[in-house]
C-alpha cells in the first residue's frame, strides 16, 4: 500500500511543484463543479483562464486586481515568516481606505497634487494603527493576535459603515450610503491612457524588490526569520521577539492600509460599503501559494486576480454565482497545504505486512 | 418586568449558538488540535440546515444535515493536520475561507428566503409561571440540550476513562502513543465531534435563531466561539456561562437599538467583537491562568515513532 516516507532533505522540486499541482487539483474540482451545475466545463475554464489574458485591456484589468493582492500579500509574507499570524489584513485594508478617504475628502478645487502622497501616507498609517492594536494587545496582554486581528475586521467594516451612513454621507447623493466622489486631483495617477493601471503597480513592484532585499539581504530580516523558524534559537542569539512582533504587524498593516488607499483613491474613487472586497483574506492565500516569497507572490497574485475576474465573468456569461471565486480560492489553499506534504515526504509503495502496527 | 424576562430568554437563545459550537471546539482542543475552521464549518452547516428545512420542512432533519456538513468538513481538516501534519492554523484558515465561499455559492438560491413561523415551545407546567416561565421555560429544546451537553462533557472529560485518555493525548501525545493509544484516530474522532457540534450550532442559527437566508449569517460567531474556549480556560461550565455572557452582550445591543438609544447602531453592533477583544486581553494577561488548563500539545504536530 502507499505510504509516506520522510525525505532526508526537503524537496526543492516540490517547493515549486506543489502550488502547480494544487492548481491542477483545483481545476479538476472546478470542472466537476461546472459539470454538476450543468455548465460546459470548457466554457467555464476559458472564462477563468483565457478571458483575463486574451487582450491588452483584459491584461490591464488583471493587473488592476493583482496589485492590491500583491501589496497586501508581501506584508503578510513578512508576518508569516516571523510566525506572527495576522489574519485581519482585510480590516487593515478597510481602515487604510477610510483614513485615505478622509484625506481625499479634504481636497477641493484648489488642492495641489501634493494630496496624493498625503492620501497614501494616511492609508499606511491607518493600516498600521489597526494592526498596531493587535501588536499592543499581544505585547502587553499576551492576547492571541489571530483572534484580535480577525475581530478587528468586523469592527473596521462597522466603522466604514458608520461613516458612509452617517457623518461622511454625500448630502447630494440621494441618500445612498456613500461619500461624495473624490476630487479629480486625488485620483491616483494612471500609467497608461485607456486603462485603469495606476502607480500602485509600480509601488507593488518596488515592494517586491524591497521585501526581497529586507528578508534575504538584511540582518533585520534574518532575525525575523530565525524568530519564526526557531524561537528558542532566536532567544539564545538575543534577537528581540517583541521587535519582531511589532515589525511584522506594522509592516503587514501598513501594506494593507496602502492597498486600501490605492483602491479607494484609484479604481473606486469614493467610500462605499462595498470597499471591503475580501482582498485581505484572498491575500493570505496569495502569500501561501507564492511560498511567502516576493517573486512567487507576483505569480500567485496574478492567479488570484484571474479567479476574481473569472468569477465576475462566470456570473455575467454563465449565470453562476460570483462567489464561485471564493470556492476556488479556498480549494486552492486547501489542496496546496495537502500537496506541501510532498516537500517533506515521498510517497512509496510498501507491502502492508512490513508496516503493520506502525500506525 | 416582562421585557427583562424576554431579554433573559433571548440571551439564553443567543448563548446557545455559541455554547454548542464552543463545547465542540473544547473537545477537539482538549485533544490538542485547534480548528480555526469553526466559522467556515458553521457557515456551511447553516446553509445545509436551512436548505434541508426549506425542502423537508423538518427542523430535526435540518439539524442532522448541519451536523453532517460540519462533520465532513472537520474530517477533511482532521486528515490534513493529523496525518499529513499540515500547519493547523493555515489549514483551519483554509477551511474558513472555503466555507465562506462555498456557503455563499450554495446559498444564493436561499438568500432572503424565510422559514415559516414556529409554534412556541414551553416546558409543561413550568412555562406558565409568570416571568420565570417566560425567562427560562419557553425555550427551544436545543437550549436545554446545550445545558445537558455541558453536564455530559464535564462527566465525560473528568469522570470517564475515555475522557482521561482524550485529555492525556492533549497533554502529551508521545506518552499516550507509547502506552499504545491510537493517538491519531482519537484526535480525528475529537475533531469530527467538534465539527459536528459546530455544524449543529450553525444549523440552529439558521433554522431557529435567525430563520432568514443571509450571506455570511454566522458573522464571526465561529471566531467568538474559538475565543470562548480560551476565556473559559478549557473548562466546560465556564464555556457555557461565557457563551451566555456573550449572548447577553449581543441581546443587550439589539435591545438598546430597539429602544432608539442615541448611539449609532454600528457602534452597538461592534460591542460583541470589542467585548471579545477586551475579555481576551484581560484573561490572557495572566499567563499562569491560561496555562493551568491549557492542553500542553495544543497546535503542535505529532509524529508517531519519532
Amino acid at each position: 500500500m502507499l505510504k509516506l516516507e520522510a525525505r532526508p532533505q526537503a524537496s526543492k522540486f516540490w517547493a515549486i511543484g506543489s502550488p502547480l499541482l494544487a492548481l491542477v487539483f483545483t481545476v479538476v474540482i472546478g470542472i466537476a463543479i461546472f459539470m454538476l451545475m450543468d455548465k460546459d466545463p470548457i466554457k467555464g475554464l476559458l472564462v477563468f483562464f483565457w478571458e483575463p489574458i486574451k487582450s491588452g485591456y483584459a491584461l490591464s484589468e488583471l493587473a488592476v486586481k493583482a496589485t492590491p493582492l500583491a501589496i497586501i500579500a508581501l506584508g503578510l509574507a513578512v508576518c508569516f515568516r516571523s510566525n506572527v499570524w495576522n489574519i485581519g489584513a482585510e480590516g487593515q485594508f478597510v481602515i487604510g481606505a477610510v483614513t485615505a478617504g478622509g484625506v481625499a475628502l479634504l481636497a477641493d478645487s484648489t488642492t495641489g497634487p501634493w494630496i496624493i502622497p498625503a492620501i497614501l501616507l494616511a492609508g499606511v498609517l491607518g493600516g498600521m494603527l489597526w494592526a498596531g492594536i493587535a501588536a499592543l494587545l499581544r505585547d502587553r496582554f499576551n492576547a492571541n493576535e489571530i483572534l484580535v486581528t480577525l475581530m478587528l475586521v468586523y469592527v473596521a467594516d462597522l466603522v466604514l459603515s458608520y461613516l458612509v451612513y452617517g457623518p461622511w454621507k454625500d448630502p447630494n447623493g440621494f441618500n445612498f450610503p456613500q461619500t461624495k466622489t473624490f476630487e479629480k486631483v486625488t485620483q491616483i495617477p494612471r500609467l497608461f491612457a485607456g486603462t485603469r493601471i495606476n502607480i500602485g503597480l509600480v509601488i507593488a513592484l518596488f515592494g517586491v524588490a524591497g521585501m526581497w532585499i529586507y528578508m534575504f539581504r538584511t540582518y533585520g530580516g534574518f532575525q525575523l526569520q530565525v524568530g519564526g523558524l526557531a524561537p528558542a534559537a532566536a532567544r539564545y542569539a538575543g534577537f528581540s521577539s517583541r521587535r519582531a512582533l511589532w515589525t511584522a504587524l506594522l509592516v503587514s498593516g501598513g501594506a494593507a492600509g496602502l492597498a486600501g488607499a490605492l483602491e479607494v483613491a484609484g479604481p473606486i474613487g469614493q467610500l462605499t460599503p462595498y470597499v471591503p472586497a475580501g482582498y485581505g483574506f484572498a491575500a493570505i492565500i496569495v502569500a501561501f501559494v507564492g511560498r511567502l516569497n516576493p517573486i512567487g507572490i507576483v505569480f500567485s497574485a496574478i492567479l488570484m486576480s484571474m479567479f476574481y475576474i473569472g468569477g465576475e465573468l462566470a456570473q455575467s456569461r454563465l449565470g453562476l454565482p460570483k462567489s464561485l471565486t471564493g470556492v476556488f480560492q479556498g480549494l486552492l489553499l486547501f489542496t496546496l497545504l495537502a500537496c506541501d506534504t510532498l516537500i517533506a515526504y515521498r510517497v512509496v509503495w510498501k507491502s502492508s505486512n512490513v508496516t503493520s502496527g506502525a500506525k | 418586568m416582562e421585557q427583562y424576562a424576554l431579554l433573559i430568554a433571548a440571551t439564553l437563545n443567543a448563548g446557545t449558538v455559541l455554547a454548542i459550537a464552543a463545547l465542540g471546539l473544547l473537545i477537539n482542543e482538549r485533544s490538542g488540535i485547534v480548528n480555526l475552521g469553526a466559522e467556515g464549518m458553521m457557515l456551511c452547516a447553516a446553509i445545509a440546515g436551512f436548505a434541508t428545512v426549506v425542502h423537508t420542512g423538518n427542523d430535526w432533519v435540518g439539524f442532522g444535515a448541519g451536523m453532517l456538513a460540519g462533520g465532513v468538513l472537520a474530517a477533511m481538516f482532521g486528515y490534513l493536520v493529523i496525518w499529513l501534519n499540515t500547519n493547523q492554523f493555515a489549514t483551519g484558515l483554509a477551511l474558513t475561507l472555503f466555507g465562506a465561499g462555498f456557503s455563499a455559492f450554495a446559498g444564493v438560491k436561499y438568500v432572503q428566503e424565510k422559514l415559516p413561523e414556529r409554534s412556541s415551545f414551553s416546558v409543561p407546567g413550568l412555562g406558565d409561571i409568570p416571568l420565570l416561565g417566560t425567562a427560562l421555560f419557553k425555550q427551544h429544546p436545543m437550549v436545554y440540550f446545550a445545558m445537558a451537553l455541558t453536564a455530559f462533557i464535564i462527566w465525560f472529560l473528568f469522570k470517564t476513562r475515555s475522557g482521561l485518555v482524550l485529555r492525556s493525548i492533549g497533554e502529551s501525545p508521545e506518552a499516550a502513543h507509547s502506552l499504545g493509544y491510537p493517538v491519531r484516530r482519537i484526535r480525528l474522532a475529537a475533531v469530527v465531534v467538534g465539527g459536528m457540534l459546530c455544524g449543529l450550532a450553525g444549523a440552529y442559527l439558521s433554522i431557529i435563531y435567525t430563520p432568514l437566508g443571509v450571506e455570511g449569517m454566522v458573522s464571526g460567531k465561529g471566531w467568538i466561539a474559538l475565543a470562548l474556549t480560551t476565556f473559559a480556560t478549557w473548562r466546560p461550565l465556564r464555556v457555557l456561562f461565557g457563551a451566555y455572557l456573550f449572548g447577553g452582550v449581543t441581546m443587550l445591543q439589539f435591545h438598546l437599538q430597539g429602544q432608539g438609544v442615541e448611539i449609532p447602531s454600528q457602534f452597538l453592533s461592534m460591542t460583541p467583537y470589542i467585548a471579545t477583544i477586551v475579555v481576551l486581553a484581560l484573561i490572557s494577561r495572566n499567563p499562569a491562568l491560561i496555562r493551568i488548563n491549557m492542553p500542553a500539545s495544543i497546535g503542535k504536530p505529532f509524529y508517531p515513532g519519532s
